[in-house]
């Protein structure tokens, strides 16, 4: 099937795609109404959710998938971002700072973000730095411990002074305002009303489309493949002129941003942050994502975002109803399932699959080449 | 333009006298392993110069601290007029050292297009910034370095599998697009670590055509090699290593008489009545030219039958 698609849009040349990547933009669009109307709105919501996880992964993907540095705690540049903007978004710094902030800090989300950003990406470097000699194991054991550290800091730093609230986290976070329209409420444009998870959607759309332009760009560029030269072989590729401390820096820095823009984007979307969401279960998961999709390859890793993200809730709403009407009562309970059945599917993918579900581009061409060589 | 012509190298090389790399007293320890002693040689500019000597003499490590993958414990190096004693690889591949493996060590899962792309790396500009806005600037050199690449695989003749992944060419298309990669460096000075290593004579015979062609090019190179005719055939002086010392240089026929080099592979003359002496004195009368210097490495004392015995590889 997706092989009869690429015929069809390589014979229709321009046109055809541009209408392909019309209908896409256009079924994307409908996409929190169409879930919305036939799901709830709880669902559009998850979609949300999974938006934000497609975000992380492409960013873990830089590091992962490009650069093949094996990250295993990019979560902490998540919760980065996301407690920049708590921070100088709520009105918590007043606890903190009563003097000098009687009401909080108040910044604009707009002057947050790049921020957030920027502060992720020096974390990243930070991070980098004391690695850039390890590899593989040695490299995740580290970059493990990082994110546990930033997680534990979040933690512990209510006291000597009240900065993140510790587990309490920090709530009430000003909601993301686009052109002085605030998403957290109802919105009624040209006419259509728009909940508040319609409009956030609509700006995780445009911002993970964002992600995927400048991942495309940095993917077929000279960093790019300087990246790529440094996952195959590190040794050949600094004897080819390339500074690979620079640039792994530079992946760990890349990675990183996104990971705090994302981050930044939660704590609005959400409007509480704490720092059980930076769990290191999360960063597995979104390490997941990257490899279940196809290391190194957009496509793949935005469908390895989708179906971890929604995997869970299908089977919280599945699973449950399910068993009640067959059983009467919940024997398995939904989480432990999911476990369960994430830890089959990562053996099976292992097996079967091991460059992921939709592989990346030089798997795809070794095939095609393969498949030419059987036609001569 | 940043990237640099063959074409205008030829003119350094005929106005400047000093050698293109001047090694002194360079040294390299490995724990309580003297791997490396006192190497003091130079290499002039567009000569092909080639470095032999019996398995684990230490040729390889020499060339790792030339082109800084090692760096020496004892003495310092100049290359093109510039003093180094402690260099980053990447810092010598931009100033004009390019190398390749004994063991290939291509970039595997990318195509045979990209492998030499990235070696244009060191030789252009764009950055991030660059990448992600695809300017006018990074338009042209993406352009250049695409043709460039395309040209290089044209110019080791590997020119049609240029989209087949590295792991899949054949093993002397590996060979080749090496030399292609090392070759979109723009090297002043290119070290081939073992280029012919099992290769058959035809593929040899093309690849020694090919090494002259980059010579009169304009390019320096240093070579590594067991393949003692081409060798012979190809250098213009030859270097031989012998556990971390060097013990003889010069030009080939010099070299191939010298009597520490005939001892370092086939073992000291010693005053014996043993059967194998009248086998090791006629081999010994024809210099090296009739044996594998690929094989083992003489024992003092030892006898020459032990050659039959030690033709492998490392």
């Amino acid at each position: 099937m997706p092989n009869a698609l690429k015929k069809f849009l390589k014979r229709g040349g321009k046109h055809q795609q541009r209408l392909a990547i019309g209908l896409m933009l256009g079924a994307l669009l409908l996409l929190p109404f169409a879930t919305d109307a036939l799901l709830g709105r709880g669902w559009v919501r998850i979609v949300d959710f999974a938006m934000l996880y497609i975000m992380l992964a492409l960013g873990l993907n830089i590091v992962v998938g490009y650069a093949g540095l094996l990250d295993l705690g990019y979560i902490a540049f998540f919760a980065v971002g996301a407690y920049c903007y708590a921070l100088t978004g709520s009105p918590h710094l007043a606890l903190a700072f009563p003097m000098a902030f009687p009401d909080g800090l108040h910044l604009s989300f707009w002057i947050v973000l790049p921020l957030a950003a920027l502060v992720a990406g020096g974390f990243g470097v930070l991070l980098g730095a004391p690695t850039l000699r390890l590899r593989g194991d040695y490299l995740a054991i580290v970059t493990l411990g990082f994110g546990e550290i930033i997680r534990i800091f979040l933690n512990n730093l209510n006291a000597p002074v009240n900065l993140t609230n510790g587990p309490q986290g920090i709530s009430r976070i000003d909601p993301v305002s686009v052109a002085s329209v605030l998403l957290n409420s109802t919105q009624n444009i040209f006419g259509i009303s728009l909940p508040s998870v319609h409009l956030y959607f609509y700006l995780f759309l445009a911002f993970t489309a964002l992600v995927v332009f400048i991942s495309q760009r940095l993917e077929k560029s000279r960093i790019g493949r300087a990246w790529m030269a440094i996952r195959e072989d590190e040794i050949a590729a600094s004897s080819m002129g390339i500074n690979t401390r620079n640039l792994k820096l530079l992946a760990f820095a890349m990675g990183a941003m996104f990971g705090g823009a994302s981050g930044a984007l939660f704590a609005g979307f959400q409007g509480f942050v704490s720092p059980e969401s930076f769990s290191l279960m999360e960063s597995i998961m979104v390490l997941c994502m990257v490899v279940l999709g196809g290391m190194g390859n957009i496509a793949g890793v935005i469908l390895g975002g989708v179906l971890l993200a929604l995997l869970p809730e299908i089977l919280r709403h599945i699973v449950v109803p399910l068993q009640q009407a067959l059983f009467g009562k919940t024997l398995v309970d939904p989480e432990s399932l999911r476990m369960l059945l994430f830890g089959t599917a990562l053996i099976v993918m292992m097996l079967y699959r091991p460059a992921g579900l939709l592989p990346s581009r030089v798997r795809r061409r070794e095939l095609d080449t393969d498949e030419a060589a059987e036609k001569v | 333009m940043t990237l640099r012509q063959a074409q205008g190298r030829q003119e350094v090389f005929n106005d400047s006298p000093s050698p293109l790399l001047q090694l002194t007293f360079i040294g390299k320890q490995f724990g309580g392993l003297s791997a490396l002693s006192d190497v003091s040689l130079h290499i002039r500019r567009g000569e092909i110069y080639g470095l032999i000597g019996p398995n684990g003499a230490g040729k390889t490590t020499l060339f790792n601290v030339i082109t800084g993958l090692y760096q020496p414990s004892a003495g310092e190096f100049q290359f093109n007029a510039t003093r180094y004693q402690t260099a980053k690889p990447h810092v010598l591949a931009r100033a004009g050292i390019a190398r390749t493996f004994q063991n290939i060590r291509l970039f595997a899962n990318l195509t045979a297009l990209e492998n030499v792309m990235i070696g244009c790396h060191v030789r252009t500009n764009a950055g991030v910034f660059g990448a992600l806005l695809r300017n006018l600037n990074t338009r042209v050199e993406e352009r250049a370095i695409t043709e460039r690449a395309r040209e290089l695989l044209r110019y080791v003749g590997i020119e049609k599998p240029a989209q087949t992944l590295a792991k899949h060419l054949s093993y002397g298309e590996q060979r080749r697009l090496e030399i292609a990669r090392a070759l979109a460096t723009d090297p002043l000075l290119l070290a081939l670590d073992e280029p012919a290593a099992g290769m058959n004579a035809t593929e040899t015979e093309s690849l020694k055509v090919l090494l002259q062609a980059i010579r009169s090019s304009g390019i320096t190179v240093l070579l590594i090699e067991h393949d003692v005719k081409l060798i012979m055939g190809l250098c213009d002086r030859v270097a031989v290593l012998d556990y971390g010392r060097k013990i003889a240089e010069g030009v080939p026929d010099e070299v191939r008489n010298d009597s520490a080099v005939i001892a370092a592979y086939l073992g000291q003359e010693t005053p014996s009545s043993s059967p194998h002496n009248k086998v090791r004195q006629s081999v010994s009368s024809q210099g090296l030219d009739g044996i594998d210097t690929g094989g083992g490495r003489g024992v003092p004392g030892g006898s020459a039958a032990t050659l039959t015995h030690g033709g492998g590889n490392d």
